[in-house]
């Protein structure tokens, strides 16, 4: 790495947007052979400086060198002539064609009588083979993959055109720590066939595992560029934020200490809950005032069985008492209606409405809930808007800005104002932290403690055990669809332990024992 | 070591197993499943119909089955590319007819047939670019730019002439629809063929080969598949779409030839709701409307279900033929409902 001339340098980058400067002179570079993490708050210009350099976006000013030739993209096919290619957070694939076919589009070994498929199929088999999926059956719809194993095949894809960069935009937003394991496998392979590796995530574990060099970003200027095994953590996080690490504290929650021992009546008690093909039979206990969390890994049924407790999907067994009562909660306007909200963990599809503002983003709900026919006054709207956004720290807080601009974290914060608004009892969050900033995330931790504080009930589902922990007063153990454990909180209880329990719990059925 | 933490309940595979279950097999073809019960459906009637009148499974009922509808499956070929992109062309049927009045007023007029021909073909293609150009550097929906080049079309033919056109009786493109006899059977029970039946099978193979077998219909599947995939896996998304609505535009000027050539004569109010027979054709032969599932092969079939059918309702002379079209979306419905229902299982195999 030493030595070796850049592949890609960027200098001096700028990008604007009506109202927004999303870059400012930014200056980025990349090494042969090495893992360079882009590192940064929500909003601070990763997305749009990998852009940049993937043609997507047209730059304002400054210049983009590739192996020392300054280039101009106009479009995504550009970058990838010149040697670049690009795995995004969502998986792009097209779910409708099969696996060889993803891997190869638009690459396809054609012959006299138009595409071989034959040879096609062989090189998309010899590519896939190299990041260890020899075991894949190409003929196969892409759909019937798991995302982990897509996200895999939208590497394979991206190697098809042998990159001299590859750029890996949050790839891991969405895997569990065994897939994780396997991907950082595959990079660490290429990262020795000497591909220069662009990678961005949200998670320091992941930085330090895998990063050679990170350069950090705020605001949209560059803050700077440090060797991995030079920037400790906390130094990583305070070059994140601009605030030093007694700052980042105080903003965590205070919760840890906080214990509720609950008592009397259950807010909410189901028996046997579950659903056929999606919740096996459970049976769970909600006090007033207390956290509960679910733990278990990506697709071990949490978000399931949150949304028969909200009626997004009907249970077909079992009862719920609802303040001691009998209930049927068979939709989301009837689970309104018994003051239970319900976030939801696809933030872009079933959270945000894009194009409105985040005062109309914030309002949904309680409109919702009154009725479509007595609408929200302006001045009530303006005076809801204007509380969450103080109470959350909504930056920026700007009302009448669409939604769509302000960062993931920020989006999310208004979310969980858009629910606190209907002054719920109960609120269930599914993955509220997901692909959010360090600060950000602080801040809806707190927020949750202080909602536990006033008396409400909440689930809280995340996929990052330690949050889990820190927030939950009992946390619920999920694994295959169905309750595995209920562990009380405590000093006892670390991350480990829940690990413990879903790895004790057998490997009998899916022999991923490494 | 498996890469997924996915437990296999139902019929979710688990990648490692290494024999695929039934289910595994049928999911690979599940998306062929439609096409393969249109061509159930085709023979059913074919049976049925033969049982019950007779005279259907015979050289000069099948011979005029295809005859009569060469030009449905032409534009039907045009409009599953357009289709499986998740697009739609509602200006095909007006397309036709401006097309055939501006042939066969140029052939009347003493222009060489070739020439009026190639005219005919090419305002199909000039029309279809100008909706492919709406859509792509405009942004305007595909409903709405081919409902209004379909407007201007109509417009166009009205403009040229409001009553009928009578094609010379010597024209060479009267040749187009002569009859070839392949087997003389007895009586008039004669296998035929004629130019435009030829130029829907070529067609039809020609369709099928660009579909499967060139970078060109690959994304066209991608398209339909996710457009922003597409996109950002670099294929040529917008030159693929302008392809397309000129494919079918192109199509329908030469399905307008085959028409014309056939009836002798054209008209300004020729092909009125035409590009909803083919949208039909298309839907019963199992292409999904959303886009990028599909066959050309299915769209040919739905086609000849379609004209299948009003051969059946005039055999039986008790079903009045104002009930053609209830049966036509009867059919019609039947397919979406079985199409959704395969949509569930597909989406219930991914959870």
């Amino acid at each position: 790495m030493t030595g070796a001339p850049p592949i890609v340098e960027m200098k001096d980058i700028s990008i604007s947007f009506p109202g927004v400067k999303a870059l400012d002179e930014v200056d980025f570079r990349l090494f042969p052979g090495e893992v360079h993490t882009l590192m940064g708050e929500n909003g601070a210009g990763k997305s749009t400086l990998i852009k940049a350099l993937t043609g997507v976006y047209k730059i304002d000013s400054g210049e983009i060198l590739v192996d020392g030739e300054e280039r101009r993209f106009g479009g995504t096919a550009d970058a990838q002539a010149a040697g670049i290619a690009t795995v995004y957070q969502e998986v792009n694939l097209c779910s409708n064609l099969s696996i060889g076919e993803n891997v190869m589009l638009g690459h396809e070994v054609r012959g006299p009588f138009g595409i071989n498929w034959k040879a096609t199929h062989r090189a998309a088999a010899e590519v896939l083979s190299t990041l260890g999926l020899d075991h894949l059956d190409l003929r196969r719809p892409l759909s019937t993959l798991s995302l982990a194993v897509q996200q895999l095949v939208a590497i394979s894809r991206a190697m098809i055109t042998k990159p001299k960069v590859l750029i890996l935009d949050e790839p891991t937003s969405s895997l569990d720590a065994n897939e994780v394991a396997n991907l950082f496998t595959v990079i660490r392979r290429l990262r020795g066939q000497g591909v220069a590796i662009l990678f961005v995530t949200h998670f320091l574990d992941q930085v330090y595992m895998i990063s050679d060099r990170i350069t950090v970003l705020r605001n949209g200027a560059f803050v700077g560029e440090y060797p991995t095994r030079e920037l400790d953590r906390t130094t990583l996080i305070s070059k994140m934020i601009g605030k030093d690490f007694a700052t980042l504290r105080s903003l965590g929650s205070e919760r840890q200490s906080h214990h509720y021992e609950p008592r009397g009546e259950p807010l909410l008690r189901a028996e046997d809950l579950g659903r056929k093909g999606s919740t096996e039979p459970t049976d769970l206990e909600l006090h007033q005032g207390e956290v509960l969390g679910l733990a278990g890994l990506l697709g071990s049924g949490r978000t399931e069985l949150a949304r028969l407790l909200y009626g997004a999907d009907r249970p077909d067994s079992g009862t719920v008492w609802l303040r001691g009562k009998k209930t049927d909660i068979h939709n989301p306007t009837s689970a309104l209606g018994h003051r239970i909200a319900f976030s939801s963990e696809n933030r872009r599809d079933e959270g945000i409405i894009r194009d409105l503002t985040v005062r109309e983003n914030l309002v949904l709900a309680v409109q919702a809930k009154r009725g479509w026919f007595r609408p929200l006054t302006r001045k009530e709207q303006d005076a809801l808007t204007r509380k969450y956004l103080t109470e959350l720290n909504v930056r920026p807080a700007d009302p009448e800005r669409p939604i769509k601009f302000l960062s993931g974290g920020n989006q999310q914060k208004v979310l969980l104002g858009r629910w606190l608004a209907t002054e719920p009892d109960l609120l269930i969050l599914d993955e509220p932290t997901r692909g959010i900033d360090v600060g950000a995330k602080a801040e809806i931790q707190a927020a949750v403690a202080a909602l536990a504080a006033k008396g409400v009930a909440v689930v809280f589902i995340s996929s990052e055990l330690e949050e889990v922990v820190r927030l939950s007063d009992r946390i619920i153990v999920m694994k295959d669809h169905r309750k595995l454990a209920e562990l009380e909180n405590g000093p006892h209880v670390t991350a480990e332990t829940i690990v413990a329990v879903i790895a004790d719990e057998g490997d009998d059925e899916e022999g991923d024992t490494e | 070591m498996t890469v997924t933490t996915r437990p296999p309940t139902g019929s979710a595979p688990g990648p490692a197993s290494s024999r695929p279950s039934l289910s595994d097999r049928l999911g690979a073809r599940l998306s062929a499943l439609p096409t393969v019960a249109a061509l159930l459906i085709f023979v059913g009637m074919i049976i049925y119909g033969e049982a019950a009148y007779g005279r259907i499974v015979q050289f000069n009922t099948l011979s005029n089955l295809l005859v009569n509808n060469s030009h449905l499956i032409i534009l039907a070929v045009g409009l599953t590319f357009v289709i499986l992109t998740g697009g739609i062309d509602l200006s095909v049927g007006a397309v036709i007819a401006f097309s055939s009045v501006a042939g066969v007023m140029l052939s009347n007029a003493g222009w060489h047939p070739v020439a009026a021909v190639l005219v005919m073909v090419l305002i199909g293609s000039a029309l279809g670019l100008v909706s492919g150009v709406l859509i792509q550097y405009f942004g305007v929906q595909p409903f709405i730019a081919t409902l209004a080049t379909m407007f201007l079309a109509r417009g166009l033919a009205s403009m040229l002439s409001t009553v009928p056109e009578r094609l010379a009786d010597d024209s060479a493109i009267r040749d187009l629809a002569a009859q070839l006899k392949i087997v003389d059977g007895d009586k008039v029970n004669d296998l035929v063929i004629t130019p435009g039946v030829i130029a829907a099978i070529v067609i039809v193979v020609v369709g099928f080969t660009v579909l499967h077998r060139t970078r060109f219909g690959r994304t066209v599947y991608a398209i339909g598949g996710s457009e922003q995939s597409a996109t950002l896996m670099g294929l040529p998304v917008t030159a693929t779409k302008l392809g397309i609505y000129v494919i079918s535009g192109t199509l329908a000027g030469i399905a307008a030839v085959v028409y014309t050539s056939r009836l002798g004569s054209a008209q300004n109010i020729t092909g009125i709701g035409w590009e909803l027979d083919a949208i039909a054709a298309v839907v019963i032969g199992g292409t999904l409307l959303t886009g990028g599932t599909g066959f050309v092969l299915g769209s040919v079939v739905g086609a000849l279900v379609l004209g299948l059918m009003n051969v059946l309702i005039t055999r039986d002379g008790g079903i009045r033929p104002e009930m053609t079209t209830i049966i036509t979306g009867g059919i019609l419905l039947v397919f979406v409902i079985l199409q959704r229902v395969l949509a569930a299982r597909r989406r219930g195999e991914q959870a």
